[in-house]
């Protein structure tokens, strides 16, 4: 019987710890750190929001967004961010960068299926950009670990650039300088990578477009 | 700068930073484990919970507590997950159903954080709160607690007290993870992480038509998710997402979150057993594994840069392009040879070898830092393994740290380094035998097989990170895994504090003159073939039928 107690009153303890650990650590401690970042960092805390030029939410720098018409057709006034494959499989229109899907394709790289839709892409890329297959850029036929990579290297910004400018009537050089202005380099100088955040890149190009009629 | 530069920059930081935390963390954390006095909050919680500070505990009441706290802490958060679409902040996210509710809980409670849910469509803010975050937290200081008891089997001689697991936990808890989480999740947001809370999530008019925003309370459970070697995100993507993850400075701080507490912990176990020398051995293997781990896999995803399909390479496939390839590599050394699991990239993906280093990296036992506690202990125990083998070899009766290695001791070390093989291997060939699960692997041939041997390898050492194409949320896979966490967790923590028991009976044996120095490069050297040779033979024949064969293929 003395074990028996010992065993309940060690199971109400663990309770209780439970219990109390659950406000300390699951309540009072985000809420702290909500309240400091509400305060003090609330664009960021709130998710990197990006407006149009008529102040309407529409979009984060952080997420990609595709620029493709309901059929799934590329729209060649956008730069096109990576493919992704977070999207709901339940809806086949569903075009990625679905901010409720995240996640990769998960393929290995010696998967056939893999293969062939890279095989797709390049000719797709090739014939949309008027390049060489054997110089389309890596990321803009790979898909994203997230399926919401905002960015995409300079040298497919580069081969984007003529299309895009061609398709809103723009000088090809003043493409290529919204795109500087858009090119995060590594941070600190010598983390990550370097990339070209599409998201902002894109509504810069539509702002100008708004500034300009 | 050119890429080779910055990715070696990028190491040369994270190794800097890591250097300079070791003394003063080690200490700290010694500190916290050996120190009489109870702060007033603490004093507070004990009344609270309803514990006797001053009661030390055999090793066997010990157990039973560490044992409470899960069992609890399984419970509670099962009922959270089915009741989460009555709590506040739900967002409209219905129940999660019984038995991948049950996956979770056993997962976030093994400080597993194997993820068959979607975060970001499937749980309200409050859950990841109360829920998540709170796991996230408790089972790393239980590792911590549980290293405690072993290092004290060390010091103290001829008593059966190895401590008390509620102050253990406390102090872990109040004094280390919470303040240091405080401040790096603030860093982090600071970075452009997330965190914000609402009934309703932010609606955004995207070309892709509107979308809801999931911010959720994410800075404050990344910052603990990797401080505690958790590795369970708040989303899918993990580590991966921008909202966790934004850039190479955020990126940087999350790896060296999940190494700081496991590289410092041999300064905790050198300060506590009276030698400093004694903690730089053990770090040096560490460090050792963990660099050549970073350098093969870093070359394998490096020599395959370019698209080259003849061969199937596509280097950047589930790769982002803020963090690129170096970046990527290092995460993924860092968060398989700790019991992480978090990703910033899919390791499904990787190229055959580099992926494969990632699965030996966990298979290595994760003590390269290893978890927080866990990794430790793991170290510990081949530690004994290794002075036994020198004994045998010089015919001499095994000593470690003035403590004899006896039968008892080398029953309870080697039933440690069968038990995880054990359940890895048994479960990934009842999985392949069960052709109805087979089928739920995304890939074809070896690269199949290595899905389902990664998915048993990452739960059954408690690991967490996935090749993700395998569909695991299946009412077999939610269960086996389950049960695979558990057993992965609690049983090697059994034969740990039994270990830890019978040590701290003996008596002090003096060093003679034939005592082995386990203080030396020559030991160092030792134990890392020790590490190598049980690994390497308990696994070999797996690996070959998996990443092997596609890797030479």
């Amino acid at each position: 019987m003395k074990n028996a107690g010992a065993a309940l009153r060690r199971h109400i303890a663990a309770i209780r710890a439970m219990l109390v650990f659950t406000v300390v650590l699951g309540i009072a401690y985000p809420l702290l750190i909500t309240g400091i970042a509400q305060l003090a960092l609330k664009d960021k805390a709130n998710g990197s929001l990006v407006k149009d030029a008529s102040g309407r939410v529409v979009g984060s720098s952080l997420l990609c967004q595709q620029y493709v018409d309901r059929d799934g057709n590329a729209l060649p006034q956008y730069f096109q961010a990576r493919p992704s494959n977070a999207s709901d499989s339940s809806n086949p229109k569903d075009p990625g960068c679905d901010y409720a899907w995240s996640g990769g394709s998960n393929r290995g790289t010696t998967d056939p299926t893999l293969k062939e839709t890279i095989r797709a892409r390049i000719d797709a890329y090739a014939r949309a950009y008027n390049v060489d297959p054997a110089k389309v850029p890596e990321d803009a036929v790979t898909a994203s670990g997230s399926g919401e990579d905002p960015g995409i290297s300079v040298a497919n910004a580069d081969l984007q650039a003529p299309s895009v400018a061609r398709a809103r009537g723009l000088n090809v050089t003043t493409v290529q300088q919204l795109i500087k202005e858009n090119t995060h380099g590594r941070a600190l100088g010598f983390l990550g990578e370097q990339y070209v955040d599409v998201v902002t890149l894109d509504l810069d190009l539509d702002k100008r477009a708004g500034a300009s009629p | 700068m050119s890429d080779t530069w910055a990715g070696a920059l990028q190491v040369a930081a994270l190794i800097f930073l890591l250097a300079v935390s070791y003394r003063p963390l080690g200490d700290y954390l010694a500190h916290i484990l050996t120190t009489r006095k109870h702060l007033r909050a603490e004093k507070a919680l004990y009344k609270t919970i309803g514990v006797d500070p001053e009661a030390d505990q055999t090793w066997g009441v010990y157990l039973r507590s560490v044992f409470a706290i899960s069992a609890v802490g399984v419970l509670l958060l099962y009922l959270i997950l089915r009741v989460q679409h009555h709590l506040m902040m739900a967002l409209g996210m219905p129940k999660m159903q019984a038995d991948l509710a049950y996956n979770t809980a056993a997962s976030f409670v093994t400080n597993t954080n194997w993820q068959n849910y979607y975060g970001e469509n499937t749980l309200g803010y409050l859950a990841q709160m109360i829920g998540l975050t709170v796991q996230n937290f408790v089972s790393a200081a239980v590792g911590i607690a549980v290293v405690a008891t072993l290092i004290r089997g060390f010091t103290r001689n001829r008593t059966d007290r190895l401590g008390n697991f509620w102050v253990d936990l406390t102090r872990v808890l109040i004094r280390l993870m919470l303040p240091f989480s405080i401040v790096f999740a603030l860093v982090l947001i600071a970075g452009g992480v997330t965190q914000s809370l609402g009934d309703h999530m932010t609606v955004v008019h995207t070309v892709n038509g509107d979308q809801s925003l999931y911010t959720a309370g994410t800075g404050s459970q990344e910052a603990i998710k990797l401080l505690g070697t958790n590795g369970g995100g708040v989303f899918d993507a993990n580590s991966a997402h921008p909202f966790e993850n934004p850039d190479g400075f955020t990126n940087l701080i999350e790896i060296y979150l999940l190494l700081v507490i496991g590289f410092a912990l041999p300064r905790t176990f050198g300060r506590m057993v009276g030698s400093h020398k004694q903690g730089y051995t053990i770090v040096a293997v560490m460090a050792v594994i963990w660099l050549g781990s970073l350098a093969f896999s870093t070359f394998f995803e490096m020599h395959h840069h370019g698209l080259d399909l003849a061969t199937g390479h596509a280097a950047l496939e589930g790769k982002e392009t803020r963090f690129g390839i170096p970046a990527s590599a290092l995460f993924m050394t860092g968060t398989t040879l700790t019991s992480t699991g978090a990703v910033n990239s899919t390791h499904d993906s990787y190229s055959p070898l580099g992926g494969g280093a990632a699965m030996v990296d966990i298979m290595l036992g994760e003590i390269a830092p290893g978890g927080t506690g866990s990794g430790l202990y793991g170290m510990l125990v081949l530690a004994i393994v290794t002075v036994f083998i020198a004994g045998l070899m010089v015919g001499r009766t095994p000593e470690y740290l003035g403590k004899k290695i006896r039968p008892a001791e080398m029953k309870y070390a080697a039933l440690y380094i069968l038990t995880t093989p054990a359940i890895v291997l048994i479960f990934a060939g009842i999985a392949m035998a069960l052709p109805g699960e087979t089928a739920r692997m995304t890939n074809s041939g070896p690269h199949g097989f290595s899905e389902v041997l990664y998915a048993f390898t990452s739960m059954g050492n408690n690991n967490g990170s996935a090749f993700a194409g395998l569909g695991g949320d299946t009412t077999w896979f939610n269960t086996a895994g389950a049960l695979a966490m558990l057993f992965g967790r609690f049983l090697p923590m059994v034969w740990v504090l039994a270990l830890a028991g019978s040590l701290a009976r003996q008596r002090p044996v003096p060093e003679s003159s034939g005592t082995l120095k386990t203080a030396s490069p020559l030991f160092a050297g030792m134990l890392l073939g020790t590490v190598l040779l049980v690994v390497g033979l308990t696994y070999f024949p797996a690996l070959s039928l998996g990443p092997l064969a596609e890797g030479l293929h």
